[in-house]
């Protein structure tokens, strides 16, 4: 998985120093996961990494569990929204769980 | 939605055009880099990319870029200092911002991002050489070229509005001195005077543009000129979000607001901007205006056009999953210009595209493959500062390899909601502006 944020640097360069001994299995290790290319949508109303910096509510501190919980409701419809229950309907289980992920690991990273 | 994956074939097509494909050594069914080769591109200097237009498109592909993978040398190209925003223009009109508050800086690009940002204009790309030239006369060579040049006019299409005649009969299309000169002229005109917009044919940037526009204008004049009134002259038979404006105007603005589609006498065949006059059935029916807003049909910048980017439809093929042009290898075309499947032409979906591409470009540079793309569009639009509507979308390549809808997700803001939403929604919509500069100019 490609990493992003402020660790993002840090760890390419170490990337970089792996290439030539880790080889193929390194490479392939650096695709881009769908989870951090469904997050990169969600940043153009919440903000890069989802810091919103205006009145659409921050989504940067959510559990990865409260967020599976509440796109599901929102594209249940059980969960009241303007949008989001718009958008939610676009996406599956598995990508629900992905992009749920990606924001959780930026939060271990300390982003 | 169910996601295809890409098969080994379409993965050395993707590669095909950027000339990768020769230095991955993809063979005996193997997709994955040589170890070999992956040292030797990580000996070699760090690849460049230049992005050319500095607005939504241009501004978070060349974040993007130094995001996915900081190693990367990146250049963008703009000719002014500062980017004023078509999103929030018409609220410039409304009286609800000023200018300043759409004006962004490239400063965070530079420092936060590093981003080398050159204040300069393309005046043609050598493809072969892979350098593009400038207007200063210096040149810069690109790895991978990104192109976001964003909409030209089509002047002369109408008989009567060419570039001179924007000076008086503005399109403000392209937010800055345009949308100035607009207001200007709003301000200008007496209480019960005629304001009158002529929307352009499809495809156009920001397809729920004139609606809002003709809503802020709206705002305006029940404000300070309510005795004032709006004719809209369109090229088109209906517009975005039609329902769920007509209805809003009928609320907020009674009897200002008239729609003539153009099977019923919308359609212009000529402006005379001295007189403020739009013939129109003809030319058998004039309509004149105390202020007229003329928007003429559009296609890709012009800078596409002579790079050999646009096709006979003045706007750009691509191949939709990296946005790398159909017509010329390494030069990938992004945002308003580019033919995009079922996105509409928007600041959001310019966004959404540049960091679907910088992630392509990124895989491509780096012989792994491109992820599959997840686009979405949320196009807000003010009927007043306290009424909001959207329309939104989640996108997908389909098997033809075209950005499709997601079949049951997206759609318009309900027709009958409670008042409350519409609050809401304008609060959002604001907030969105807010989200959408940041992550492209922050």
């Amino acid at each position: 998985m490609i990493l992003s944020g402020k660790s993002g640097k840090t760890v390419l360069s170490g990337l970089a120093g792996g290439l030539a001994l880790l080889g193929a299995a390194t490479v392939q290790a650096q695709e881009i996961s769908r989870g951090a290319v469904i997050a990169s949508t969600c940043y153009t109303c919440h903000g890069t990494y989802g810091v919103s910096p205006g009145s659409i509510p921050p989504i940067d501190d959510i559990s990865a569990e409260r967020m599976i919980s509440t796109l599901q409701g929102y594209r249940s419809g059980q969960r009241a929204s303007t949008v989001m229950g718009r958008h939610a309907s676009g996406y599956t289980d598995e990508e629900i769980r992905e992009v749920a992920q990606y924001f959780g690991n930026l939060q271990k990273r300390g982003k | 939605m169910k996601m295809t994956g890409i098969s080994r074939r379409d993965f050395v097509k993707l590669l095909g055009a950027g000339g990768a494909a020769s230095a991955l050594g993809l063979v005996g069914g193997c997709e994955t880099v040589p170890a070999s080769a992956a040292s030797a591109a990580s000996a070699k200097a760090a690849p460049r990319v230049v992005v050319v237009g500095g607005g939504f498109g241009g501004a978070t592909c060349a974040k993007y870029l130094r995001i996915y993978d900081p190693s990367l040398n990146v250049t963008m190209i703009e000719q002014n200092a500062n980017f004023v925003t078509c999103p929030g223009s018409n609220w410039v009109l409304g009286g609800m911002r000023t200018m300043a508050d759409i004006t962004h800086s490239y400063a965070a690009l530079r420092s936060k991002h590093g981003v080398n940002v050159m204040h300069d204009r393309v005046v043609s790309i050598d493809a072969a050489r892979r350098s593009v030239a400038l207007a200063s006369g210096k040149s810069v060579e690109y790895d991978r070229l990104v192109m976001a040049p964003g909409i030209d006019f089509r002047w002369g299409a109408i008989e009567g509005y060419d570039e001179a005649a924007s000076e008086l009969v503005p399109h403000a299309w392209k937010a800055g001195p345009q949308t100035l000169l607009l207001q200007k002229q709003l301000q200008a005109m007496p209480d019960g005077g005629t304001f009158i917009i002529c929307p352009p044919p499809m495809p156009f940037r920001c397809p729920p543009g004139p609606p809002e526009r003709v809503s802020m204008v709206a705002h305006y004049f029940k404000t300070h000129k309510p005795r004032s009134k709006i004719l809209i002259l369109d090229a088109k038979e209906g517009f975005s979000k039609q329902g769920l404006f007509m209805d809003a105007w009928d609320e907020l603005y009674p009897g200002m607001i008239e729609f003539v589609p153009a099977s019923k006498g919308g359609k212009v065949q000529r402006v005379d901007v001295k007189t403020r006059t739009v013939y129109t059935d003809e030319g058998l029916t004039t309509h004149k205006g105390d202020v007229v807003n003329f928007i003429p049909a559009q296609r890709a910048g012009a800078i596409a056009g002579a790079s050999g980017l646009a096709n006979e439809s003045g706007w750009c093929p691509v191949n939709q999953h990296t946005f790398e042009s159909t017509l010329v290898p390494n030069v990938h075309v992004i945002g308003d210009a580019a033919v995009a499947g079922d996105l509409p032409k928007s600041g959001h979906t310019a966004n959404n595209i540049a960091k679907m591409t910088a992630a392509s470009i990124v895989s491509l540079f780096r012989g792994v493959k491109p992820p599959l793309p997840s686009h979405v569009n949320t196009c807000y639009s003010l009927v007043s500062p306290e009424y909001g509507i959207s329309v939104a979308a989640v996108y997908r390549l389909n098997e033809k390899g075209v950005l499709e809808g997601v079949k049951g997700a997206g759609g318009l803001s309900p027709k009958d909601a409670p008042r409350l939403q519409r609050v809401q929604e304008a609060n959002y919509a604001q907030g969105w502006y807010k989200g959408i500069t940041q992550d492209s100019f922050g």
